[in-house]
């Protein structure tokens, strides 16, 4: 448990000593703060944050999120540091971890950052806070999948550029062509991309329900590409 | 404290390491030396449990490199070749950081810290971020990294590759002194570097051991390979006469211009003929304008020994 907190605060002194991580930070301000203030932030529409978290930043966070996971591991293998940390006394498990705990930090800064807009709405209206909390739940959630998904193709290349790829790609066809492929099928495979799908999932987030289903959804499918990510890395090894 | 078992490695199709075994002992410190793709930092690598063997067993400070890889790390200290390091952190952070992932807490890492950085001569370093740091210091660095947990063994992969002279020279008296206390493991391809260092070395070439023993025993096997070189002013018929008339003789190539005579001698075992060609050469009153010891390079002796090893498998 040391060894993870140990990797996950240097991750966190290695976002903020590199312009990358403010470059995203920068980025996702912007782009999120341009849906909140032309969608949601107009006279007569309802005050919650409902329009922003259902599309927009679902997209902003998939492009986002693995240029902040890419350098994760890839760094380490192209630096060739893998060797001095991988011959220290910390074991796979510890190091992926590390990196994802890293990960979720910066992330939760992140999404720190977008609360400025329900306090902006709750000058203006009346917001739900049980909704609201519901909706950063939702985002907490999926925002730990897309981590994960990043991390794992961090750890799959030495180029940074080509996980940023992978990660977006996969992550787009996880999110919205399952969702868009399920409504043109039938039958079971309609069910089986449903029930794969991101969007799914994470759409009653947004309409303020939590379900044990979607829960166990993303804790599992994380869970999952932080294990292939272990597996890959003890992989490296017999290289 | 290190044994190693019949150790292959093969990457696909490349066999980096065949069959090599060997122990050594609790302190000192043992050279492993060979040419560049001779297997060293392959061998190395597994010692220090990154890469698994894929044969054969190696134990290190009495633990199994492959089953019990955890409770070898913690009680060694590796520097690999290229010392990786993270240009973004300060010397200090980066400490800190290999510090705590070696489970030092509190004082116990502050004061190793003091006491590598002092011995590393990195105390006016501290605060500086590693990337600015040339490439000489980043050595020092990761020598201090690998010394951090006052570890039993102490693996060194190519430790003065890269470094100015006076750089190389402080290096070696600190790896002298570390070997009082710790077990150091260094590779090399430079044969002085080994001799100057260490008290027992092991050869390897293309996989295999080579040669294991003493710098003197190296030295030894070395020297009778060793030509004396000698030009001198003379008629070319007598001077050979009274060059083959020395003792100790075995063969000589003549050549002559400009009424220089040129011999290069080969002398048998543990004899020196320079004295005696010097005493013949003023006997004669000939001149004489060079006399020296054309030492046989490791790159030689890797040749020949290479090329032993290739005879010997294509019979």
């Amino acid at each position: 448990m040391r060894n993870i907190l140990t990797m996950a605060q240097r991750e966190i002194g290695a976002y903020f000593l590199s312009p990358i991580a403010y470059a995203v930070l920068a980025v996702f301000l912007f782009s999120s703060g341009l849906a909140f203030g032309l969608g949601t932030f107009s006279a007569g529409s309802e005050a919650s944050m409902r329009q922003v978290f259902e599309f927009w930043i679902v997209l902003i966070l998939l492009f986002v999120l693995p240029m902040l996971t890419m350098r994760l591991i890839s760094d380490e293998l192209r630096s060739g540091t893998i060797e001095t940390l991988m011959t220290a006394p910390v074991t796979e498990i510890e190091v992926v971890l590390g990196k994802f705990l890293g990960g979720m930090m910066f992330f939760a800064i992140l999404l720190a950052g977008t609360l400025l807009y329900p306090i902006i709405l709750s000058m203006y209206g009346d917001i739900d806070l049980m909704f609201l909390t519901c909706h950063y739940l939702g985002l907490f959630l999926l925002g730990s999948l897309y981590v994960a998904v990043g991390l794992f193709f961090s750890t799959l290349t030495k180029h940074q550029v080509v996980a940023v790829l992978a990660s977006s790609a996969l992550l787009a066809l996880m999110t919205f062509a399952s969702h868009a492929m399920a409504n043109r099928m039938e039958g079971w495979l309609k069910v089986l991309l449903q029930q794969l799908s991101v969007r799914t999932h994470f759409h009653d987030f947004v309409r303020g329900m939590v379900d044990l289903n979607h829960l166990v959804f993303f804790v599992t499918m994380t869970a999952l590409f932080l294990f292939l990510s272990v597996k890959l890395l003890e992989m490296r090894r017999w290289q | 404290m290190i044994q190693v078992t019949n150790l292959t490695k093969r990457y696909s199709s490349v066999l980096a390491v065949d069959n090599i075994s060997f122990n050594v002992e609790r302190g000192g410190v043992i050279g492993f030396l060979g040419p560049n793709g001779a297997g060293k930092t392959t061998t190395i690598r597994i010692l220090a449990c990154y890469h698994p063997a894929t044969n054969g067993t190696a134990t290190v400070a009495g633990y199994d490199v492959f089953k019990d890889s955890i409770e070898v790390r913690k009680r060694i200290g590796y520097l690999p070749e290229s010392t990786p390091l993270y240009p973004e952190m300060r010397v200090r952070e980066y400490l800190q950081f290999r510090g705590k992932l070696r489970g030092m807490v509190g004082n116990d890492r502050k004061s190793a810290i003091g006491r590598v950085t002092d011995r590393c001569w990195l105390g006016e370093f501290i605060n500086r971020p590693i990337g600015q740091l040339s490439k000489g210091m980043k050595q020092r660095v990761g020598l201090a990294d690998a010394m951090l947990n006052d570890p039993e063994v102490l693996i060194l992969d190519e430790p003065t590759i890269g470094l100015d002279p006076t750089q190389i020279r402080e290096t070696r008296k600190l790896i002298r002194e570390l070997g009082e206390r710790h077990t150091v493991l260094l590779s090399s391809h430079i044969l002085h570097e080994v001799e100057a260092v260490c008290s027992h070395a092991i050869i390897i070439a293309k996989g295999k051991i080579v040669a294991n023993g003493s710098p003197q025993e190296l030295r030894d096997k070395f020297s009778s390979e060793a030509k004396v070189i000698a030009e001198i002013k003379g008629p070319e018929n007598e001077v050979e006469k009274s060059i083959r008339g020395l003792t100790g003789v075995e063969d000589v190539d003549v050549a002559s211009t400009n009424g220089w005579v040129r011999l290069a001698v080969k002398a048998k075992q543990n004899c020196d003929v320079r004295e005696g060609i010097f005493k013949f050469t003023t006997a004669n009153g000939w001149s004489l304008r060079e006399i020296r010891r054309d030492g046989a390079t490791l790159e030689d002796f890797f040749v020949q020994v290479t090329a032993q090893q290739q005879q010997t498998r294509s019979r």
